[in-house]
């Protein structure tokens, strides 16, 4: 079967299986955004060492798109400096995923993201 | 049965196109279209206003809707009709208008849990603001309101019932005559606010069987324009009401020091209204009657069955919403287990199929079912079994594009 041009392997397996899913305890980042127009919700919690970024958890209320997004991107910040994640762009989470995203899905893919800006 | 589809252009535009979004707006008859064309070729200018026969061709012709209206939903006159901008400000001009004046701390609003944003947000605000109560009927067997749960509430405090006709979400048609009654029938004395947006463009609507203080409802789901809206309340009533908006128009005369309003319906109807939206409005009115609201009802209530056996076929899918056609518009709010309604969205997108997915401005029913959103598609008199075929068809893909069990 060839794979479908939105909903990409990379993006089920992590809606399937969301990597970093939880609450951290005694986290010193603990931050939630909504998206108004659909209600989905993402919680993220972290932990900094220093100037690291050494743990990092996520919950969420939302689509694949947003679960996968999620997931992907604390897997690449979890133990990244904090000034290397300032920088991140939201590009590398969009390419990530690979897909060709319309307006209203690129607002679920970078739920996360904005987030994680806030640390 | 007639083919509706082909009074509506944008099927033609759109040949491809599964409409299954009416809950939210409906589609134009070209008639409607028609409508306002004819009104800015040939009859425009400001209403109310102009000593010259164009402006009083147009003000006669946006008077004539008012009548119109009037006859639809069985109300008393024409001066009952206030034009809003659509429901969201018509419930807005009753907490504004007539709520904030007349009730008080301690007195309780009762809505139901199954509300649109648009009728829970201004009590809300009132609530903060005058320190009203507000209590939530809610919901019992076969997603219908379960009013009996009220019995414990001081009655004597219940001020206002403002409620809606039918579900956006559930498609549930509320008893309102019945609840109205179990509350007069244990003491309450009440005004009693009715959101027909969802309902008065499916069902045949006589506002005079609930003796309803207050009417609202939108222009738009009905087949007309947007952006018009109506208020509906008794004379004495208006008359009292605050204006939630002021200058032109709905003043009687103005001096540097004050003003004197002007008699209902005009006093809550400041500035120019959306004139070729109205005659829109008269125009949609014109053709539900051509059809027959009977007529639409029967055709509706026999798609809903069809749907309704569909879905409960499918063991793949959840249904949110009565399991029989009494009572119960053609609205289906659906789950497919393991797939968010977003990503069953625009899966379905891809096969023309056009629902509407999240909380639908419902977000207090969403908590009351535990579900973060739902998929729905709601239908209107151009919608077809076979519509509903290609909706189940595209289901499908979405379980097999989302690895969802099968």
């Amino acid at each position: 079967m060839t794979e479908d041009p939105l909903y990409r392997e990379i993006i089920l397996d992590h809606w399937q299986d969301p990597q970093n899913y939880g609450v951290l305890e005694d986290s010193d980042f603990d931050e939630g955004d909504s998206n108004p127009a659909c209600g989905d919700h993402i919680r993220m919690t972290g932990k900094v060492d220093g100037s690291v970024l050494s743990d990092i958890a996520f919950t969420a209320e939302g689509c694949a798109i947003c679960v996968a997004s999620a997931s992907l991107l604390t897997e690449r910040v979890k133990g990244m400096p904090l000034a290397d994640i300032k920088i991140l762009s939201k590009d590398w989470i969009l390419s990530e995923l690979g897909a060709s995203l319309s307006p209203s899905r690129i607002k679920c893919a970078l739920l996360a993201y904005y987030v994680l800006k806030r640390l | 049965m007639k083919n509706y589809k082909a009074d509506f252009p944008i099927f033609a535009d759109h040949p491809d196109l599964v409409y299954l979004d009416s809950a939210a707006t409906a589609q134009k008859p070209q008639v409607v279209i028609d409508a306002v064309n004819r009104l800015y070729t040939h009859a425009n200018a400001n209403i109310h206003r102009g000593m010259y026969d164009l402006s009083q061709d147009a003000t006669d012709q946006f008077e004539a809707v008012r009548g119109k209206v009037a006859k639809f939903i069985g109300a008393a006159s024409p001066d009952e009709i206030v034009f809003t901008s659509g429901t969201t400000e018509s419930i807005n001009m009753i907490a504004y208008g007539w709520a904030r004046q007349n009730l008080k701390r301690g007195d309780i609003i009762v809505l139901t849990d199954m509300e649109h944003h648009a009728n829970i947000v201004p009590w809300q605000i009132l609530r903060s603001e005058i320190g009203v109560e507000l209590y939530f009927i809610p919901l019992g067997d076969d997603y219908r309101l379960d009013y009996r749960q009220a019995a414990g509430l001081d009655m004597s405090r219940v001020k206002l019932i403002t409620l809606t006709h039918a579900s956006n979400v559930l498609g549930t048609v509320n008893p309102i005559a019945e609840i109205a009654e179990y509350f007069k029938s244990n003491g309450a004395d009440f005004k009693l606010a009715v959101d027909i947006a969802q309902s008065v463009p499916h069902l045949p609507v006589n506002v005079q069987d609930w003796d309803a203080d207050f009417v609202s409802f939108s222009s738009h789901k009905m087949c007309g324009p947007s952006g018009v809206g109506v208020l509906q309340s008794k004379r004495d009533l208006l008359e009292k009401m605050t204006p939630l908006l002021s200058g032109g128009h709905m003043i009687d005369r103005v001096t540097r020091d004050s003003f004197t309003l002007a008699g209902a319906p005009d006093r809550l109807e400041p500035g120019t209204r959306n004139i070729e939206g109205t005659i829109g409005l008269g125009a949609a009115i014109d053709y539900l009657q051509g059809v027959g609201m009977e007529a639409l009802e029967k055709y509706e209530r026999s798609l809903t069955s069809y749907a309704l056996k569909k879905f409960q076929g499918n063991k793949n899918v959840r249904l949110f919403g009565p399991a029989t056609s009494h009572d119960r518009l053609a609205v289906f709010s659906f789950e497919i287990p393991g797939v968010h309604s977003h990503d069953a969205a625009d899966i379905l997108n891809r096969s023309h199929v056009a629902v509407r997915a999240g909380h639908h401005c419902a977000q207090p029913l969403m908590q009351c079912m535990g579900v973060a959103g739902t998929t729905r598609a709601s239908l209107y008199l151009y919608n077809t079994k076979a519509d509903i075929d290609a909706l189940f068809d595209s289901i499908s893909g979405v379980q097999q594009i989302m690895r969802a069990a099968k």
